[in-house]
């Protein structure tokens, strides 16, 4: 074992202590001063309230803010499934000419830079699309998001499939069940809660995304992270960002605890 | 389970033999075919991936070869090399690559200077209940919500934020909004992305190898600079494609607690209606960068334990 003198142990420990600091304290900011009375954030809070939890709750930007970024991410998160799944299998079940090159596929939308996909989308809608007579509007945001949340189902279900014993889905077929019976019967329930937590991380990838949205998302539509975009720019903070923040926060560690939880289920009863 | 399949066999006759008789085409079918079951597989995904991502990023590259009417400011084909000429040659635009350039390595380097401690201390020195708890706490702030956590740093440096309140007493105040601000809450972001890979490289550190250390003299920090570090390189380098890339493409960070500093991603962004393919050749930029970075970390042979 390292063995380390009191002294070094305590250098370790401040440092440590610190960073966990730095990593939450802002985070803890951002949420106390949801429930400031006042009408620009600001630091010491001098009186708490929920007034702006209230505001938020009624007001109606932030309300058609949310449904857009909960059918953005479902719509994404549905696409995603479907795609992420089937180059699992493929990946997994078969040696092809190009298999890196699919892999690279797949990873590519997430690797390069969000400002440089969400360029991408954008000048193929408005300066190819666009001319042409095709004005894609709200479905090219779906398009874009969904594009970069692939890599999200296919990680987890890929991760799970490499584990699975082939022989139990031969046994199946042997036995006189069809392709999709098998699939449906056999091969989907073993891998049935990484899908979903891989599900569960797109909408959540999605529903935080902002490079991307803030260039393919067409005029007058809002996500949720695009309408605190808009209330940043704003030269003062007001206090009702922080509500929706910290409701993101919340909405995004939600999903992350439930899929952590499934994919551990998975393992358990593999 | 005897039960059950006696059942199964019992009822088979009247509902089932029929249909299972009569085979199932399709599935024998596709059973004698792989490659017929691997292309309906793949057909969907990648026509989406090939026909909408790889496209657009095309088209993306072709118009950085196109021109805008300066009177009317409308992009139309044609094919000059002005606009990658003028990534090298505008002094603003070429010193905002570099800027970006030194922002991301500096965001990395801070992030591994911090990474090592914190990790030497999860994996070795705390006790398990209190590495599993650092581990969940520094996994978390991954999900948080980017954009909120640009507002959280612009809560904690602004002129009546967190800073100047907590330390205005002993003379300490906010730097405002600055490249260095910036830099910090870039960090901010990206620092769990090298923390995870280098605390899980020290952790499958066998314990006897510190033990060898210390019997051959080593004090701790010797053991540390010629023992911990040489093994947790390809970790480092894991980690540091993503503070390095991720850094790079940001420009949000920058425009909300950076002041006046710009990014590559700033000049992309505000170029984008204005003059479409200035913005597509820089977005060349960052994808040459990353690529490079890419390549050099391949060659440490890194990569393939991602």
């Amino acid at each position: 074992m390292l063995r380390v003198s009191r002294s070094t142990r305590l250098v370790f420990l401040s440092i440590v202590a610190a960073i966990i600091v730095f990593m939450y304290l802002p985070l803890l900011v951002v949420v106390l001063n949801s429930f400031n009375k006042a009408r620009l954030s600001e630091w010491p809070i001098r009186e708490f309230s929920l007034d702006w939890w209230q505001f938020a709750a009624t007001y109606e930007p932030i309300r058609a803010a949310l449904l857009n970024s909960v059918i953005v991410a479902s719509a994404a998160m549905f696409f995603a499934a479907v795609f992420g799944t089937l180059v699992a299998f493929a990946l997994n079940r078969y040696e092809f000419f190009g298999k890196s090159t699919v892999n690279l596929l797949v990873v590519l939308p997430i690797a390069l830079p969000g400002v440089v996909t969400g360029v991408a989308f954008s000048n193929t809608y408005s300066n190819f699309l666009s001319p042409i007579g095709i004005d894609i509007g709200y479905f090219g945001l779906i398009v874009s998001h969904a594009t970069f949340c692939i890599v999200m189902v296919f990680n987890n279900v890929f991760a799970r499939m490499k584990r699975m014993n082939p022989s139990l889905q031969e046994a199946s077929l042997d036995l006189g069940a069809g392709l999709w019976e098998t699939f449906r019967l056999v091969t989907f329930p073993q891998f049935r809660s990484s899908f979903i937590a891989g599900a569960l991380l797109a909408f959540a990838l999605s529903f935080d995304e902002v490079y991307v949205t803030i260039f393919t998302a067409p005029p007058g539509v809002d996500t949720l992270p695009l309408w605190i975009l808009k209330e940043m720019s704003r030269p003062n903070q007001a206090s009702v960002v922080n509500v929706v923040a910290t409701v993101i926060i919340l909405l995004s560690l939600i999903p992350v605890y439930i899929s952590q939880r499934l994919a551990r289920a998975d393992d358990e009863s593999a | 389970m005897g039960n059950t399949l006696r059942n199964d066999t019992v009822s088979a006759p009247g509902q089932e033999t029929g249909s299972r008789k009569q085979s199932k085409p399709v599935s024998t079918y596709l059973y004698h075919r792989e490659k017929v079951r691997l292309g309906a597989l793949l057909a969907l995904p990648m026509t989406w991936l090939i026909g909408v991502y790889i496209v657009s990023l095309f088209l993306l590259l072709i118009t950085a070869f196109w021109v805008v009417n300066p009177f009317t400011s409308r992009v139309s084909p044609g094919f000059t090399l002005d606009n990658f000429i003028s990534v090298f040659t505008v002094p603003a635009y070429l010193s905002t690559s570099l800027r970006t350039l030194g922002m991301a390595l500096a965001v990395t380097a801070i992030s591994v200077l911090l990474a090592v401690p914190l990790g030497i201390y999860m994996a070795k020195l705390a006790s398990p209940t209190m590495r599993n708890l650092l581990a969940v706490a520094i996994t978390l702030p991954l999900w948080a919500g980017y954009l909120v956590k640009i507002l959280a740093m612009r809560l904690v440096f602004t002129e009546n934020g967190f800073i100047n309140w907590a330390l205005g007493s002993v003379g300490v105040s906010s730097p405002g909004f600055t490249m260095w601000t910036a830099i910090i809450t870039l960090t901010y972001l990206w620092f769990p992305y090298m923390a995870l890979p280098v605390f899980t490289a020290i952790r499958q550190i066998p314990g006897n190898l510190f033990d060898a250390s210390s019997d051959l003299g080593g004090k701790a920090f010797i053991t540390i600079f010629r023992v911990v570090l040489p093994l947790i390189v390809p970790a480092i380098i894991a980690g540091s494609v993503f503070t390095f890339s991720l850094s790079l493409g940001d420009y949000l960070a920058a425009r909300f607690t950076g002041g006046a500093t710009q990014m590559i991603g700033s000049i992309i962004a505000s170029n984008i209606n204005l003059n479409p393919p200035v913005a597509a050749a820089f977005s060349m930029v960052p994808i040459a960068f990353v690529v490079m970075y890419l390549m050099v970390a391949r060659r440490t042979g890194s990569l393939e334990r991602m």
